[in-house]
Order: C-alpha cells, then sequence, then structure tokens
C-alpha cells in the first residue's frame, strides 16, 4: 500500500537532483494545446507520451508545459516545439506515433520533422 | 469529448484561469443507487449573477482570442444527455461550484474514461495549486490531498517525476482497493 512516508524518501532523492535543474535555464520547450479544441481532438495522451518517455530516455533540459487554444483547432492536436535559440516549430494532427519520431529526430537530433508540421498539412 | 475525464480536465482550467488556488474534484460512482456524480469546486475569482447565467451559452466567453467558449456547453450537454443534471453555483471572491449527475446506466452517458490521467496531468501541470481528488464508488472512497502530500515533501515540487509516479501508483492502488 502508498504510504505519505514514502514521499519523504522521494524528498531527499530530489533535494539533490533539485539543485542542478535549476542551473538549466535555457532549455528545449515543448507546448501542447490543451483548451477544449485540443483535449477533445486528444492532447492529453500526447502530452502524457511526451513527458513520459522524456522522462524514460532521461532526457535532460525539456520543459513540457501545456498552452491554450492558439486559433488553429482544425490542426489539433497541436504541439510547439522551441529548441534554444531557433524558431518555433509547429507540429499539427499529432498522434502517439509521431511523439516518438519528433523526441527523437527534433528534441534529441535538432532535425525537424518536416511532414509533421503545418506547412505540409492538408486538411 | 469522448470520455467525462476531458471535460473535467478542460472544466479546471476555468478554475486555473479564475486564480484558484484549492480545487476539489469529485468521482462519485454510486452503482446502487444508478447514479454518477462529478463535481468541481474551486476557490477562483467567481462569477457574476449575469456571467453564470451565460457561461452556458456557446457564443459567451472569457477569453479575447475568439468568440466561442464550449467548454462548459460540452459539459453540460454530456450531463444532460445521460438523463442528469448539471448545477454551477458562484460568488464572487468565494469561487464556483460546478455540480453534475448522470444515470449511471444511461446508453447516451460517456464514459468516465482516464479520471487519473487527468488528476495526475493536473497536479504536472500545475504545481503550485492544490487539489483534493475523491473517488467514491458505492460506499467505498479514498482521498488524494496535494496539501499533504506538500507537508511530506517540504520544498521538493509536486511536479518532480517521482512524486508523479508515486500519485499514478497511489491514485490506481486505491481504485483497486473501493472497486472490489
Amino acid at each position: 500500500m502508498k504510504s505519505l512516508a514514502e514521499l519523504k524518501a522521494i524528498k531527499e532523492k530530489a533535494q539533490a537532483e533539485l539543485a542542478a535543474r535549476e542551473n538549466n535555464v535555457d532549455g528545449t520547450r515543448v507546448l501542447v494545446g490543451m483548451a477544449t479544441c485540443g483535449i477533445a481532438a486528444g492532447a492529453r495522451p500526447i502530452l502524457t507520451k511526451f513527458v513520459g518517455e522524456i522522462s524514460r530516455r532521461g532526457i535532460a533540459n525539456v520543459k513540457v508545459t501545456q498552452t491554450g487554444c492558439i486559433g488553429i483547432c482544425q490542426y489539433e492536436p497541436v504541439v510547439e516545439v522551441i529548441l534554444p535559440g531557433q524558431e518555433k516549430v509547429t507540429y499539427v494532427k499529432m498522434t502517439e506515433d509521431k511523439v516518438d519520431r519528433i523526441i527523437t529526430e527534433h528534441i534529441v537530433n535538432g532535425k525537424v520533422v518536416d511532414e509533421y508540421t503545418i506547412g505540409n498539412c492538408k486538411l | 469529448m469522448r470520455e467525462l475525464s476531458l471535460n473535467v480536465l478542460d472544466i479546471v482550467q476555468n478554475s486555473i484561469t479564475a486564480n484558484a488556488n484549492l480545487i476539489e474534484i469529485e468521482l462519485i460512482e454510486d452503482i446502487n443507487n444508478d447514479i454518477l456524480k462529478i463535481n468541481i469546486f474551486d476557490n477562483g475569482k467567481g462569477m457574476t449573477e449575469e456571467q453564470i447565467k451565460s457561461v452556458t451559452d456557446p457564443f459567451y466567453t472569457t477569453r479575447t482570442t475568439r468568440k466561442i467558449g464550449l467548454g462548459i456547453p460540452l459539459f453540460k450537454m454530456a450531463a444532460e444527455m445521460s438523463g442528469g443534471t448539471f448545477i454551477i453555483e458562484s460568488t464572487v471572491g468565494v469561487g464556483t461550484k460546478i455540480y453534475t449527475s448522470y444515470i449511471h446506466s444511461s446508453i447516451d452517458r460517456m464514459p468516465v474514461g482516464n479520471i487519473n490521467e487527468t488528476v495526475s496531468m493536473l497536479i504536472r501541470m500545475n504545481p503550485d495549486i492544490d487539489f483534493i481528488y475523491t473517488h467514491a464508488f458505492n460506499e467505498k472512497s479514498y482521498s488524494l490531498d496535494t496539501r499533504e502530500l506538500r507537508e511530506q515533501l517540504d520544498e521538493v515540487p509536486l511536479d518532480t517525476p517521482d512524486v508523479i509516479d508515486w500519485i499514478n501508483e497511489y491514485l490506481t492502488e486505491n481504485d483497486s482497493m473501493i472497486t472490489v
């Protein structure tokens, strides 16, 4: 059975890692559209997958956050990826399979997955 | 929305926008009486009488980017089409309460879906807000109160991956205890 006491151990482990994390200011940002339109189109599992995969692969310095409606509801689920010092890239009609490629090719290796971007999407 | 838990995720965004720092989510499955209830309470800035009347209108929104807001109309529709009810109460400066009920066995009732993913995601994405999640199944129930977690964690934030893992396991484990 889970007990609150287990959190004490988690706290001690986290405190050690916390100091390192705070120094990372200029990281990659992943923004998932989570307004009514995004959620209805399936953004929740996309966000869960990003967070899960990034933590599972131990990729440091990536922050996954949610954002509101950016006005292109017909393209939801929409994910924006911003590498430090680079232009924002907008991925549309996201699926869980697309998440894997975006993490490997774009977030880890810095190469935009062109075919998933808004410029290459025909509705 | 294909799952009620997605409506919850969406509606709680309203509480967050209203600057709530304590949000309660109740999922009550009263199978014996064939009733499902989902309630959301917040201590955000609240709404005026006029706003309360307008929020169920799809052509009302506080957002400025677009003139349509579907969050509450969709939630209301989900409840009412199952033969249930939708009630919203609000007081300026105190907060807002939403009560929804559903006929549990109705063919038109959406599945609850992955409510644990909704709860865990809300905590992870809003580590400075406190959440109380209660899940009742007939006479059994359990709660997760992030204020109790904070007491144990001191300054360690709730969005720490190990804490989120703990929360996910806590929810799964307690669900299996109450639904037997």
